[in-house]
C-alpha cells in the first residue's frame, strides 16, 4: 500500500476504535474522565520505559492500562474524600502528567520518547515502522496495534452490549439486576486507556480526546438510538481522518492537529444542520412540536 | 546557596504572584464547579496566542496575550452555547472545545513556526511554559495584570461572598449577578492568559484548582480558604521556577504543577480539617471511646445478649 494509503488506514482505525468508545463516554457523562486519562498515560508509557528501556507495544499497554486505571481509582478516592468529581479529576491528571513531562526532560529526553512527540503524535513516521505478518507481509506497527485494539474493543462492546446499555442509561437498575456495575466501570475505563495508548502515537494525547469526545458528540445530535449513534460516530471519526489529512497536506500543516480540528468542523455541522437537535432545524420547525 | 541573577529575581516574583492570583481566582472556580472550565480555556487560549504573533510577525507579548483572551473567551462562548442549545451536555462541551482548540492551535503553530522568525519566537514554549524565555517586559506586564486581579478580588470582597454563596440574596440586595458572572469570567481568563507563558497552556489549569483543593484541608472559612491558597499557590510558582531554573532548558510548568501536588499530597494527609491523620486519629479514639462504653458496664452487654 502507499504511504498516504497507510496514514489514512491508521487514522481511520484510530476514528473507528475512539469513535465507537466515544459514544460510551457520551452517554456516562465521562468525557473529562478522558481527557484525564489520555494525559496520565503519558506516565505509564515513561515508566514502563524506564523499567523496561525499550518501548515495545506490550509494555507500553500495560503501562498504560495501569496509569489509566490507577486515575480513575484516584479521581473515585478523592471524591468519596469530599472533593468535587471536577476538582479531583483536575488535581489527578495534572499532578500525573507533570511527573510524566518531568520524567521526560529530565531523565528519558531521547530520540525515541519527547515531549512534542507524545502530545502531537508523529503520524508521518508511521508508514515507516514496518513489522513482518505471515500472510500479509510489511505491515506499519501502528496499524497491528491498533486493528488489536479494535477488535478487543469492537468485541468487549459486542459481547457486554446490553449490560453496556442499562448501565449507561440507568446504573441504579443495572445495579439492582445484579450487573456488577463498578466492574463494567473499571473494564471500561480500561477500554479507554488501550484506546488512548494505542492511538497516542498516531494522533497523540490531546488529539485522542478530540477524536473520543467529538465525533461521538456529533453522532449524539443526529440519533437516539444506540447501535445507530455508535455507527454514526466511527463513520464520523473516519471522515475526520481524511478531511483532516487533506487539509494538513493543502496547508502543508500538523496532520494531527487538522484532524482534530476536522472533528469539529463535523460537530459544527451537525449542531447547526442536524434534522433532530440542531439548531436549523429548531427553528424551521413549528413551535408545538419541540 | 545559589545566587540570582536580577532577573531571576524578577521571574521569581513575577511566577510567585501569579501563583497567589490563581491560587484565588481558582478558589472561586472550585466554589462555582468550575474547576475543569479552567482546563478548556487555557487549552483554548492556545490558538490565540499564536495568531497574535501571527498578526505582528514578531513576538509582542501584549498583541499574544490579547490574541490568547479573545480565544479563551470564544471557547468559554462555545461551551456555554453548545450546553444551552444542544442535548450535549457541559463536560462533553468542555472536552470538545478543549481538543478542537488546541488542534487548530497546533495547526496554527506548525504554520507560524515556518514563518520568518517563527523558529526562534518561543511560541513552543508556550505549551509548557518557559519562565526563562521571559523579558523585563514580559514580566512587568505579568506583575501589572496579577495585582490587578488581586486588588479586585480584595476589594469586592463581601460582594464576591455574596455571588459565590447565595447569588439570590444578593440579587435582592442589588448586586447584579450578570455583572459578578462577567467579572469573574474576566478575572479566569485573565489569569490564565498571563500564566501561560511561565506555566504552559496545558499545565495552567492545575495553578488554579490545585491551591483551592489543598488549602480546603485546613480551613472551611472563606478568608481562610483563599488566603492559604494564595499561599499555596505563590509558594507553588516560586518553588518551581526556581527548581525548573536549575536545569538546562527545563519546562517550568510541570515543575510549578509539582510543587503544587506535593502541597497538596501534604495538606491531605496532615491537614486539621478532614485530613487523613486527622481522621485517624478522630476515627481511633471514637473506636476506643466505644470499646469502653461497651466492655466496662459489662452486665449490660450480658444482658442485651441474652
Amino acid at each position: 500500500m502507499s504511504y498516504t494509503g497507510w496514514i489514512l488506514l491508521t487514522a481511520s482505525l484510530v476514528g473507528l476504535s475512539c469513535g465507537f468508545i466515544g459514544v460510551l463516554l457520551i452517554l456516562r457523562r465521562m468525557a473529562m474522565m478522558a481527557d484525564a486519562i489520555s494525559h496520565t498515560v503519558l506516565l505509564g508509557i515513561v515508566v514502563a520505559y524506564l523499567v523496561t528501556r525499550e518501548l515495545s507495544g506490550v509494555h507500553m499497554l500495560i503501562g498504560a492500562v495501569t496509569a489509566g486505571l490507577l486515575t480513575s481509582l484516584f479521581v473515585q478516592w478523592l471524591h468519596a474524600r469530599g472533593v468535587q468529581q471536577e476538582a479531583s479529576i483536575g488535581v489527578v491528571f495534572t499532578s500525573l502528567f507533570a511527573i510524566g513531562v518531568v520524567l521526560i526532560a529530565t531523565k528519558v529526553g531521547n530520540a525515541h520518547l519527547d515531549i512534542q512527540h507524545t502530545l502531537m503524535g508523529e503520524i508521518t513516521y508511521i508508514p515507516w515502522e514496518l513489522t513482518e505478518l505471515p500472510w500479509i507481509g510489511a505491515v506499519p506497527e501502528a496499524v497491528v496495534l491498533l486493528s488489536g485494539v479494535l477488535v478487543v474493543v469492537v468485541g468487549v462492546i459486542l459481547a457486554f452490549y446490553k449490560e453496556w446499555k442499562i448501565t449507561s442509561f440507568d446504573p441504579a437498575l443495572a445495579a439492582s439486576l445484579g450487573i456488577p456495575v463498578v466492574l463494567m466501570h473499571y473494564v471500561f475505563m480500561s477500554l479507554v486507556s488501550i484506546t488512548t495508548v494505542a492511538a497516542f502515537d498516531a494522533v497523540g494525547a490531546i488529539m485522542v480526546v478530540a477524536m473520543l469526545i467529538t465525533p461521538a458528540a456529533a453522532a449524539y445530535l443526529w440519533t437516539d438510538r444506540l447501535l445507530v449513534m455508535m455507527g454514526l460516530s466511527g463513520v464520523f471519526g473516519v471522515i475526520a481522518a481524511f478531511m483532516g489529512y487533506y487539509i494538513a497536506v493543502w496547508l502543508d500543516t500538523s496532520i494531527s492537529g487538522s484532524m482534530a480540528f476536522s472533528t469539529g468542523i463535523i460537530f459544527m455541522i451537525s449542531f447547526l444542520f442536524s434534522p433532530r437537535h440542531g439548531l436549523a432545524s429548531r427553528l424551521v420547525r413549528p413551535a408545538d412540536q419541540i | 546557596m545559589m545566587i540570582l541573577s536580577a532577573n531571576t529575581q524578577w521571574v521569581l516574583l513575577s511566577t510567585m504572584m501569579l501563583g497567589m492570583a490563581a491560587g484565588v481566582v481558582g478558589c472561586f472556580a472550585y466554589w462555582k464547579r468550575q474547576s475543569l472550565m479552567s482546563d478548556a480555556l487555557s487549552h483554548a487560549a492556545l490558538p490565540g496566542v499564536v495568531a497574535g504573533f501571527a498578526v505582528l510577525g514578531t513576538k509582542s507579548l501584549p498583541f499574544m496575550l490579547g490574541g490568547a483572551a479573545l480565544s479563551a473567551l470564544l471557547g468559554a462562548l462555545f461551551i456555554q452555547w453548545i450546553r444551552t442549545s444542544s442535548r450535549v451536555k457541559e463536560d462533553a462541551a468542555m472536552g470538545i472545545v478543549l481538543s478542537v482548540f488546541f488542534g487548530l492551535g497546533i495547526m496554527l503553530l506548525t504554520l507560524a513556526n515556518r514563518l520568518p522568525g517563527g523558529q526562534q519566537s518561543g511560541l513552543d514554549s508556550f505549551i509548557f511554559g518557559q519562565s526563562a524565555s521571559m523579558v523585563r517586559q514580559d514580566v512587568y506586564t505579568m506583575l501589572g495584570v496579577t495585582l490587578l486581579v488581586l486588588i479586585v478580588t480584595l476589594v469586592a470582597w463581601k460582594e464576591w461572598k455574596l455571588f459565590l454563596f447565595d447569588p439570590q440574596f444578593g440579587g435582592g440586595l442589588g448586586l447584579s449577578g450578570r455583572v459578578m458572572n462577567l467579572l469573574y469570567m474576566v478575572l479566569l481568563v485573565l489569569v490564565i492568559v498571563i500564566g501561560i507563558q511561565a506555566a504552559g497552556v496545558i499545565l495552567m489549569a492545575a495553578l488554579l484548582i490545585m491551591p483551592g483543593v489543598s488549602a480546603r484541608y485546613w480551613t472551611h472559612s472563606y478568608g481562610g480558604m483563599i488566603g492559604l491558597a494564595a499561599l499555596f499557590g505563590g509558594a507553588s510558582g516560586a518553588v518551581g521556577t526556581l527548581v525548573s531554573a536549575s536545569g538546562n532548558g527545563w519546562p517550568t510548568g510541570p515543575f510549578i504543577v509539582l510543587t503544587a501536588s506535593v502541597l497538596f499530597v501534604i495538606s491531605l494527609t496532615l491537614g486539621t480539617s478532614k485530613g487523613l491523620l486527622v481522621m485517624l486519629l478522630q476515627h481511633r479514639a471514637q473506636r476506643a471511646a466505644l470499646t469502653k462504653q461497651h466492655t466496662h458496664p459489662a452486665h449490660e452487654t450480658v444482658e442485651r445478649g441474652g
